[in-house]
């Protein structure tokens, strides 16, 4: 048996929006010992009868492979797509970050988020709200910079993520 | 958050609305359902109301919720229908989660009916209230809680849909009592698409033609069939028997798949695993191609995983993709209905060059019968009149008389040794015969199993081979039995002790038999008497076979009471973590010398 290495992977899937289809899909991770590390909901289609959720999950390929087969049993799952085995996708999240600073702090992350292009959504005189747009890993190196800074709160959106090209995840 | 189940078109819809649960009925009733086992209460009571009313479906009044789903699934079991069982809302409900559970795991179809308390109640806490979605949606396939009217016809069409396609498997549908009371539109079944097609993909022939060509190279090759086989229907039991013709390569067998293939054929080698024979395991761990048919490499099959079957090529044929791959890493998966590509590799094997290992799959026979002629299952019986009766020879002739009636038989288990003992001793020539608790090891399944297999099949013989403690588990079932005066012969193999548990402590924890003895039984003869059945004990050789003749030509319910060895132990064994080759084998067979690694016993 070869030993296999650990990745993450995003996954998506279509499915209809009908109560407890959410709990389906999460028991099954926490069921079968699979993790979760970030997961994304929204109605997508023009009747909102169609959600759909980006899951990021770590594992190594055939733990990933059958997340995916169990997924796609799953009733009111229409479609799952490993997007990361699947080729070039986009994946973005938000992150609202909260610095309570004066003086040089201050100054200091107010310069880092011009560099990163995060906006100031909201400023008191001791305290800033940054919104940033990005890949996981900008978010996660903008977090570290501004923990020295005076950081005090976090809210992130989690990975909304969509294949790259003209392809969609019906045809994949 | 609401969607319609499926999607139905409102074309071929009667006009007239009727009371919920009459809608229900009707489309169960077009469902073709003919047997409900249920078990009232205020939730469901309208249902009952409707019941009362008409004269298509008949009701099944059991002792239990759990016991109502165990005779569903062996209903459904025996029958290849789809099982239904209707429980009221809070204790009905989570006392049926056992038995979900059960057919979940065995992949059988069922449709659970719950009651629930009226939607404006639900989340307050009322009277009989459970989150009946939440609690079983880990033990079933999928579940409804209906909130509309128009969502009760389309949700029961759907439901068996789901029960019956791909993998079978429990569907609860949760009835609020103000959906059963109010009025609600008939859809009927043409009209509602129900979202089981979605996954569904032609078979790969490719891949097919492939695994023909792996069996073709094969020099020592081996059928592994399961429960999938069964599920697939009579036909691909055909299917089987013509494939092994055709290839003459030997069968082995899981605990769910027996009866696919005639147990009483000279290239079935027996069930393989945990307790399966000498033959059967030494051939999967041997074999250089290995075609597993609908069986899903389960722990009590594959032993220790790095060391199962470690040279052959794999091939897995699987209704669920997500069974490829899982456990074990195979060559080639093909998914799609079993019986199917059975057929499919028949054409197959017609198609491609003639099979040219003739003499090399011969030697793999001889070594197959050296194998054999160790005779794993042979026990030592004293044959002096008044000796104990060892459970082993109870087994065997219970099968070798019941064979005799010439009837056809069904024949249920409870969970433990005699389990074990009647999945090696039983042959059984069909499929469908055959009801035990696999992936869930269920105490206390096997009677209220007899209770649907009798249900189903009024005219045959129905047989419980059941352990004391097991039995005890579902014993309110006598009064099922009674009610319907069915003829069940339930033969108690009593060796005074939760054997299995007790055979476990034995081997792994020093013999120190903690909790495992079964004090203060009940005095089963009378306690069958007390249930109007008829009670009778034997506890020496001699008057074994006069007893259990006497139990089969009964016309109504039997409980025996079979006082047998208190320390038998269930051989061939591959202790947990230990690899096929590896079995202890009984001390009428040479003792081998399997060491049981701690990690062995941290296995279960
Ligand atoms: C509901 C349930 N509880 C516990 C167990 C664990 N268990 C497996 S076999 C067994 C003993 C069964 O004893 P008995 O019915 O007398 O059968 P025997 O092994 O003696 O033939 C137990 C406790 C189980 N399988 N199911
Ligand atoms: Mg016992």
């Amino acid at each position: 048996m070869q030993v296999e290495v650990s990745g993450s992977a995003v996954i998506s899937l279509l499915v209809d929006n009908e109560s407890g289809a959410l709990a389906r899909i999460v028991e099954l991770f926490s069921g079968r010992g699979y993790n979760i590390q970030s997961l994304t909901v929204a109605p997508v289609d023009e009747h909102g009868s169609t959600s759909r959720v980006n899951i990021v999950t770590t594992g190594t390929q055939s733990s990933i492979r059958q997340v995916k087969t169990q997924l796609e049993r799953l009733v009111p799952v229409s479609r799952v797509v490993n997007l990361t085995a699947e080729g070039p996708y986009v994946a973005r999240e938000m992150a609202l970050v909260k610095v309570v600073s004066s003086g040089e702090p201050r100054t200091e992350a107010l310069r880092i988020a011009q560099a990163f292009r995060a906006r100031a959504v909201d400023t008191t005189a001791s305290s800033f709200v940054f919104e940033l747009t990005g890949s996981t890993d900008k978010l996660d190196s903008f977090i570290e910079l501004m923990r020295p800074l005076g950081l005090v709160e976090v809210s992130r959106t989690g990975v909304a993520s969509i294949c790259r090209g003209p392809q969609t995840i019906q045809n994949f | 958050m609401t969607r319609t189940t499926g999607s139905t078109t409102l074309t071929a819809q009667t006009t007239a609305t009727q009371p919920g649960a009459e809608v229900l009925l009707r489309a169960l009733v077009e469902q073709g359902v003919e047997v409900i086992f249920g078990y009232p209460g205020g939730a469901v009571l309208p249902i009952y109301d409707a019941l009362f009313k008409q004269n298509h479906i008949r009701h099944v009044l059991v002792r239990h919720e759990q016991a109502a789903v165990h005779a569903a699934e062996a209903y459904a079991r025996s029958t290849g229908k789809v099982g239904v069982v209707l429980v009221t809302s809070g204790p009905g409900a989570t006392n049926a989660v056992t038995g979900l559970l059960d057919a979940m795991m065995d992949s059988i179809p069922l449709v659970c009916l719950s009651g629930q308390v009226p939607t404006p109640l639900i989340g307050n806490d009322a009277f009989q209230e459970a989150d009946t979605t939440g609690i079983t949606r880990p033990v079933t396939k999928y579940n409804y809680l209906v909130r509309k009217p128009e969502d009760l016809a389309p949700a029961v069409h759907e439901a068996f849909a789901i029960a019956r396609s791909g993998r079978p498997g429990p569907v609860l549908i949760d009835l609020p009592k103000n959906i059963t009371v109010g009025d609600a539109l008939y859809v009927d079944a043409k009209s509602v698409t129900p979202r089981t097609t979605r996954m569904t993909s032609e078979p790969d022939r490719a891949a097919i033609a492939r695994a023909v060509a792996a069996m073709k190279a094969g020099k020592r090759p081996l059928f592994y069939t399961g429960g999938g086989v069964i599920n697939s229907g009579p036909q691909a039991s055909k299917a089987l028997r013509k494939l092994v013709d055709l290839t003459g390569f030997p069968v082995t067998s899981t605990l769910m798949g027996l009866g696919a293939f005639p147990g009483t054929d000279r290239r079935f080698l027996g069930m393989l695993g945990m307790h399966g024979t000498y033959e059967a395991n030494l051939a999967t761990h041997d074999c250089d191609v290995l075609i597993a048919l609908g069986s899903r490499f389960d722990d009590r099959v594959t032993g220790r995983l790095d060391a199962f079957s470690p040279n052959s090529f794999k091939i897995h044929v699987d209704i669920d993709p997500s069974q490829i791959n899982k456990i074990v890493h195979v060559n080639e998966g093909i998914v799609g209905d079993v019986g199917q590509i059975i057929d499919l590799m028949i054409e197959e094997w017609e198609k491609q060059p003639a099979y040219a290992h003739k003499s090399d799959l011969d030697a793999w026979w001889a070594q197959i019968e050296g194998w054999r002629a160790l005779d794993c299952l042979r026990f030592g019986q004293d044959q002096a009149p008044d000796a104990v009766i060892k459970p082993q020879q109870a087994i065997q002739r219970i099968y070798e008389l019941a064979r005799q009636t010439g009837r056809d038989t069904y024949v249920s288990t409870e969970v433990g040794q005699h389990q074990m003992w009647a999945a090696q001793f039983f042959r059984f020539d069909a499929p469908n015969r055959w009801l035990t608790s696999g992936g869930l090891g269920t105490m206390g399944y096997g009677l209220p199993a007899a209770v649907g297999a009798q249900i189903a099949h009024p005219d045959a013989l129905v047989m419980d081979v059941a352990g004391e403690a097991s039995t005890l588990m579902n014993i309110q079932e006598l009064g099922t039995i009674a009610q319907y005066r069915l003829p069940v012969k339930i033969f108690i193999i009593n060796n005074h002790y939760m054997g299995m548990v007790r055979q476990w402590q034995e081997l792994l924890h020093g013999s120190r038999y903690s909790e495992s003895y079964s004090d203060a039984l009940p005095d089963f003869v009378k306690l069958a008497e007390s249930f109007h059945a008829t009670g009778l004990r034997v506890t020496r050789l001699d008057q074994l076979d006069a007893t259990i003749r006497q139990a089969l030509e009964h016309n109504g319910p039997v409980l025996v009471d079979i006082c047998v060895e208190e320390g038998e132990n269930c051989f061939p064994m591959i202790p947990s973590g230990a690899a096929h080759n590896q079995m202890i084998l009984g001390p009428e067979q040479e003792a081998s010398s399997a060491t049981i690694s701690k990690e062995g016993q941290m296995l279960v």
